[in-house]
């Protein structure tokens, strides 16, 4: 068969367009998921046995659970049992937010342990408080070496949104499945659509190596 | 009144008694060698008192403070208790100068320009004032630990406490930390080592502490025991080292 560019160049303003909505879902999940990660992984890495307790019960119930069956409890299980609507966009941030906390809590736990106990306990005996030493001197050290687990959660996340075409948010995997519903260009719609998301990993790679090249990893 | 004054100090790891009713008074000015085989509970003591260990009986008092008066006043004891590592355990993300300026600035409340300043002093003084920007990480080991003797002083303690700060290093290297250890004692700093330099207790120290199985065995003047020591123990001991 012909690959017909017409084809692609007919698509491109819609694909976009679903291109854009993945880039907001990725982002303002993986903000809120780094929050999330962030505190789940110091209550597990510093908590006392509830703290701690708390964060593992939500880390596990998550990982061992698919993230299209998180997506779908938020959209279609919350309504019925609690009363809480929210629309696809939401339900797909929040999905993201959730599943991608989980998995940066381990993260940020991993590597704030990794840290050698004597910096820890250098900080301590100039006489500062605990959180002191954690903010500016174990913190630091931890981060650089989160870079590259980071970098591959955020790939993942960036990809697992093409799963939120089951509650139909209009997101470019939908955009594409959409697209190809109505012409039948398998071979231009997903190669377009495998390019962009190219495009989209490929520039996060550039920046997390620009940042990983910046920071010295200690 | 003493600087640091253990009364009946007991510390256990488990079931292990690391130090068993320690009586111990330390006053100002003294410089303290505390000298034992491995085991013997010489770094828990040291470590008890700017309490990096929690002690499991007894009273241990650091310039007044109790260090199980607990949080903020346990930090009081640490910024009068200056501590030096083994393993240097300097900041690898900064640079010597952001290394000896960071107590000043985040303990003492210095501005970030005049913690700089007193660095850059401080690394003059351990013979560093060239090496300021270099990562520890670029440091040979006896600069390392200089750089650590200059961020321990920079929080200007009262007190400082030396954990075998020359046992990581090469046999070359352990002068220069010894001779920087010396000024500061010549400059009647009150200093507690732990160590396993004879020399260095004999030439600088004006108390020898001998420890063995959590207890302090023998307590006097260095040259004394080291010249005569009647203790079979410290006798043995010695043979081993020199």
């Amino acid at each position: 068969m012909e690959f017909e560019w017409t084809v692609v160049v007919d698509a491109l303003p819609a694909l976009l367009k679903g291109a854009r909505l993945t880039i907001l879902i990725a982002l303002a999940g993986l903000t809120g998921g780094l929050v999330v990660g962030f505190v789940s992984g110091l209550m597990r890495a510093y908590g006392n046995a509830a703290v701690n307790g708390l964060a593992f019960t939500y880390i596990e119930l998550i990982r061992g659970t698919p993230i299209v069956v998180q997506v779908m409890f938020i959209y279609f299980a919350l309504p019925t049992l609690a009363d809480i609507r929210v629309d696809p966009l939401t339900a797909a941030i929040i999905a993201i937010v959730v599943n991608a906390g989980a998995y940066i809590a381990e993260i940020v736990r991993g590597a704030f342990l990794s840290v050698h106990k004597g910096l820890r306990e250098a900080g301590l005996a100039l006489g500062l408080p605990v959180w002191k030493v954690l903010v500016y001197i174990i913190g630091p050290v931890a981060f650089r070496r989160m870079i590259p687990p980071l970098g591959n959660q955020f790939i993942v996340s960036l990809k697992d949104t093409s799963l939120f075409i089951v509650i139909g948010v209009g997101e470019l995997t939908r955009q594409g499945q959409e697209i190809m519903a109505a012409n039948f260009r398998a071979v231009e719609i997903w190669s377009a659509v495998a390019i962009l998301y190219l495009v989209m990993t490929g520039t996060l790679t550039l920046i997390l190596r620009v940042t990983e090249k910046r920071m010295r990893i200690l | 009144m003493s600087i640091v004054e253990f009364k009946k100090v007991t510390k256990r790891f488990g079931a292990l008694l690391v130090l068993d009713q320690i009586d111990l008074s330390i006053e100002a000015g003294e410089v303290v060698v505390v000298i034992g085989p491995s085991g013997s509970g010489k770094s828990t003591l040291l470590r008890c008192i700017n309490a990096l260990e929690l002690i499991d009986g007894g009273n241990l008092i650091v310039d007044g403070i109790s260090v199980r008066a607990g949080g903020s006043k346990v930090r009081l004891i640490r910024q009068e208790a200056g501590m030096v590592f083994q393993q240097f355990n300097l900041f690898p993300q900064m640079t010597a100068l952001q290394n000896v300026a960071f107590g000043p600035q985040r303990v003492r409340g210095l501005s970030r320009r005049e913690a700089r300043r007193q660095a850059r002093e401080m690394l003059a003084k351990v013979g560093l004032a060239d090496r300021v920007d270099h990562y520890p990480g670029e440091l040979s080991g006896g600069q390392q630990q200089r750089v650590a003797i200059a961020r321990a002083l920079a929080v200007k303690p009262k007190l400082m406490l030396f954990d075998e700060p020359t046992s990581a290093l090469d046999p070359e290297l352990r002068h220069e930390v010894l001779r920087v250890m010396q000024a500061l004692a010549e400059e009647g700093m009150t200093m507690i080592v732990v160590t396993h330099e004879i020399a260095f207790a004999r030439k600088v120290g004006t108390r020898l502490v001998f420890m063995e199985d959590g207890k302090i065995a023998v307590d006097g003047s260095p040259s004394d025991l080291l010249d005569s020591p009647d203790n079979v123990r410290l006798q043995e001991f010695l043979q081993h080292v020199a």
